[in-house]
């Protein structure tokens, strides 16, 4: 066995506290590869437990409200066009045009070059999702692949920065990761963080994309978590939604799980987004319980949780719709976008 | 719309009960003898939810009339029914049982939940499921007796005897029933006093399944009504199921009458959590192996062995996860812990537990709102431990954990075989060798990797030591109710009711 030849990695504040000062390839790999396994059985059963709490009558008008407030309403497709970002972001701020009551959804998440029209669109309504607003996310770094040089990464991100973007939605070099260069994965996340930055010296909220799809193994996962984290993650999101498996329960479990043990450790509190696949409301609910269970009820909040979803909203409505009137409507009582 | 603002905590579910307007229940519960529900001739008792300490009917009590009676009922239908038919179709009516059980499963888990005190939740998601996996298994096995490795001609006993306890009272049934049929044998249950509700159901379901009469009887009663009827002279096979004390005296009451026991009895389990173990999942079968069923569980892992190196980590993050624990009525859906099933268990738990305090250990219980009536016992960790005091020696029964710890697995494994007892154990660890190697050395019937509490039909179960002898479950399950008559014996006995001593093994 040869020993790798210690290279110093770029300056991260959580790693260099965590880890130390001597932060290199090895360190940082002794250092995950320290974390305590994941039992798959025993982190599935646990999830599915957690799938079989019953929420009903006033839980549930309060879980179905929650699910709105945390949504990231998603449109990434080839065929996006400014009139389509327009109609997603309408449909943001006033989800159900015969309900008023209705609660606007945390963000709108588009490729980057659709973030001045959905900036424009929102117009007064873009802000703080705590203060009743609307933040704009934008996938960067060659998403969703990843496979780019990293000048073009950061000039993604950049791009998407200078445009107005709150949030930058990053996924991680998964290729890197599966090789075992932690190092590698790590620069980025760093790099990609540092061109969040923005001209008044604020940052733009970092998500970083595990693509746990192709992670593939729960080990790998908390792994991957941890690392995210490490480099300076604000968020932690499970996938693109290009990949199947998307986000499952357990995965989002093994994750909040990450979060709240870094709370233990640090103090510091970091989001968890699961995307993809998520599109009913019994699923999201699901994931609102082992949220509460698992990290605390405290991560009920967009600053800390979301969902990454596109067809998960119609289905919170119609279910809201049938809460509040005794009876089922159907798919043509809600907007398609 | 409700308002964003919560005035509640989301934590705090809105009740989710389970109706239990699903039962058709009677204000009054006969014997079932010979396929009819008939009356008793000992005084009769109710039987309480111990949730509400609501009465939920009332109950006949078996005398020594009875117990004849029901032992007659059983030896004819062994005589001139049972014993006579086919594998295949002794077969038939346990798959009819299994539907039917799987058919009226929200009935089953509704009144095991109300007459126990075990939340709905685990009584729909296990034992119900597990009482249908158990008949459905020994279905399978009823045509293929004579390939279980059993010896040629394996027949059955005759009138098997069952006395089973109140903590899974109709999985148990299932456990003693489905073998004792599939095999050949005829059957007279008697459920515990507290829980006898399942048991009466599941009579029902055997006069739908048009079962012929006679072949299960079920008398309920208290102590002395197993009495007579393990002491019966006209049975052939005891199988019991409950505390040592009582064990040991079956075993001394049926010693040199010839008939085949097994004993299912108590267990103080270690489950040891090494230093690499997959942490979130061992704290979860940490909770599992003692919080499951109220810790009223034979193989539950009460005694806690964990890694010196370990030890405070796991226990903060055992306090942790307990809070979430929801302890309240058993037919809510989102209870985690029920009811104590008797006043006279919950007495018993709390005198062991102010005993663990008085000897040093340091108690922490989880903070609840215990309801004003029933009988409730929030779950309770004692750190701290010595392998010499009484709460790591003796069986709480109840949610209760004992905390010890050790710095080997040398030490791990002398400290788990260091009790009376030898029904079950854990190991939690992310090396295979190391589980293997560890399990290969504990003196228990079954030990759990990297889990706790898992029953099959398919895997047997039983005990070392003072945890009994028998197995049940699996081909093993099968050996408690057969006996091989030898080469060249008819392969079917002909209405004779014991079988020649001498011929097995």
């Amino acid at each position: 066995m040869t020993l790798e030849r210690p290279l110093a990695l770029a300056p991260a504040k959580r790693a260099l506290e965590l880890i130390g000062a001597d932060l290199t390839e090895k360190s940082l790999r002794l250092h995950l590869e320290g974390l305590p396994g994941v039992d798959a059985v025993g982190l599935e059963q646990r999830a599915a437990g957690l799938g079989t709490r019953s929420i009903k009558t006033t839980s549930k008008a309060w879980a179905l409200d929650t699910i709105i407030r945390l949504i990231d309403l998603t449109t990434l497709e080839g065929a996006d066009t400014p009139g389509k970002v327009r109609s997603l972001v309408a449909k943001a701020m006033n989800p159900d045009p015969s309900d008023p009551t209705v609660p606007r959804v945390a963000a709108v998440c588009v490729y980057g070059d659709m973030v001045p029209y959905a900036v424009e669109a929102l117009g007064a309504s873009h802000g703080d999702p705590a203060k009743g607003l609307i933040s704009v996310a934008a996938v960067a770094t060659a998403f969703p692949s990843g496979r780019a040089s990293l000048p073009v990464k950061l000039a993604d991100t950049a791009d998407a920065v200078a445009n107005g973007a709150d949030e930058i939605d990053m996924v991680i070099d998964r290729g890197a990761f599966l090789a075992g260069k932690y190092g590698v994965v790590f620069d980025q996340i760093v790099a990609v963080k540092e061109a969040c930055r923005r001209a008044d010296g604020t940052y733009a909220h970092l998500k970083v994309i595990l693509e746990t799809g192709e992670l593939n193994t729960y080990d790998n996962v908390r792994r991957a978590s941890w690392l995210a984290i490490l480099a300076g993650g604000d968020f932690i999101k499970t996938s693109t939604g290009k990949v199947a498996p998307a986000a499952t329960l357990p995965v989002t479990l093994l994750m909040l799980e990450v979060v709240r043990d870094w709370k233990r450790l640090t103090g510091e509190r970091i989001g968890v987004k699961p995307a993809g696949g998520i599109r009913s409301s019994k699923d999201a609910i699901k994931y609102l319980v082992t949220v509460a269970e698992t990290a605390g009820e405290e991560w009920l909040d967009p600053h800390l949780f979301r969902f990454g979803a596109s067809s998960l909203l119609n289905d919170v409505l119609l279910q809201r719709q049938k809460l509040s009137t005794g009876r089922y409507s159907g798919p043509d009582y809600v907007t398609i976008d | 719309m409700t308002d964003i603002t919560k005035t509640s905590r989301f934590l705090d579910y809105a009740p989710a009960p389970e109706s239990p307007s699903i039962l058709h229940l009677r204000k009054n519960y006969g014997l079932f003898i010979n396929g009819d529900f008939v009356k008793g001739h000992g005084k009769p008792f109710k039987t309480i939810s111990p949730a509400t300490e609501a009465t939920i009917a009332e109950i006949a009590n078996a005398n020594a009339r009875d117990v004849d009676a029901a032992v007659a009922a059983a030896r004819r239908a062994y005589d001139t029914t049972w014993s006579k038919l086919s594998g295949a179709d002794r077969g038939k009516y346990l798959f009819r049982i299994a539907r039917l059980v799987q058919e009226r499963a929200r009935e089953l888990a509704v009144a095991e939940s109300l007459d126990n005190g075990k939340p709905i939740k685990e009584a729909r998601d296990v034992d119900v499921p597990l009482v249908a996996a158990w008949f459905f298994y020994y279905a399978g096995w009823a045509d293929k007796l004579d390939y279980a490795g059993l010896g040629p001609n394996p027949r059955a006993l005759g009138v098997a005897a069952q006395v089973i306890p109140w903590n899974f009272p109709l999985l148990m049934l299932a456990w003693k029933i489905a073998p004792a049929l599939a095999a050949g044998n005829t059957v007279v249950l008697k459920p515990a006093e507290t829980t006898p509700l399942s048991a009466l159901i599941f009579a029902e379901i055997l006069q739908q399944a048009d079962l012929p009469a006679g072949v299960v009887n079920i008398i309920t009663g208290a102590g002395d009504t197993g009495e007579a009827l393990v002491n019966h002279p006209d049975v052939n096979k005891v199988a019991f199921t409950g505390s040592t004390a009582v064990g040991r005296a079956i075993a001394k009451s049926i010693a040199g009458t010839g008939k085949k026991v097994t004993l299912e009895l108590g267990g103080k389990a270690a489950n040891i959590v090494f230093d690499d173990a997959p942490i979130d999942q061992a704290v979860e079968g940490i909770v599992n192996g003692i919080f499951f069923n109220q810790g009223h569980v034979c193989c539950a892992g009460s005694r806690l062995l964990v890694q010196e190196n370990v030890h405070d980590e796991v226990v903060d993050r055992l306090k942790t996860r307990l809070a979430t624990l929801r302890l309240g009525d058993p037919l809510d859906k989102n209870t985690d812990i029920g009811a104590i099933n008797s006043r006279e268990q919950l007495d018993r738990i709390r005198e062991l537990s102010d005993i663990g305090e008085a000897e040093g250990a340091e108690r922490w219980t989880a903070e609840c709102v215990i309801p004003d009536k029933g009988f409730w016992f929030a779950p309770t960790i004692f750190t701290g431990v010595e392998t010499s005091s009484r709460i790591a020696r003796e069986e709480i029964f109840g949610p209760v954990l004992s905390v010890l710890t050790f710095r080997t697995p040398a030490e791990a494994i002398a400290k788990a075989n260091n009790t009376p007892y030898g029904l079950s154990a854990g190991i939690w660890s992310d090396k295979g060798s190391k589980i293997l190697a560890v399990a290969d050395q504990l003196r228990a019937g079954v030990i759990w990797a990297n889990t706790f509490n898992r029953f099959d039909p398919a895997s047997p179960f039983g005990g070392y030591k003072e945890s009994g002898y028998g197995r049940e479950g699996g081909r093993h399950g099968l050996a408690a109710y057969l006996e091989s008559a030898g080469w060249g014996a008819p392969s079917s006995p002909k209405g004779i009711s014991t079988v020649t001593k001498g011929a097995s093994k």
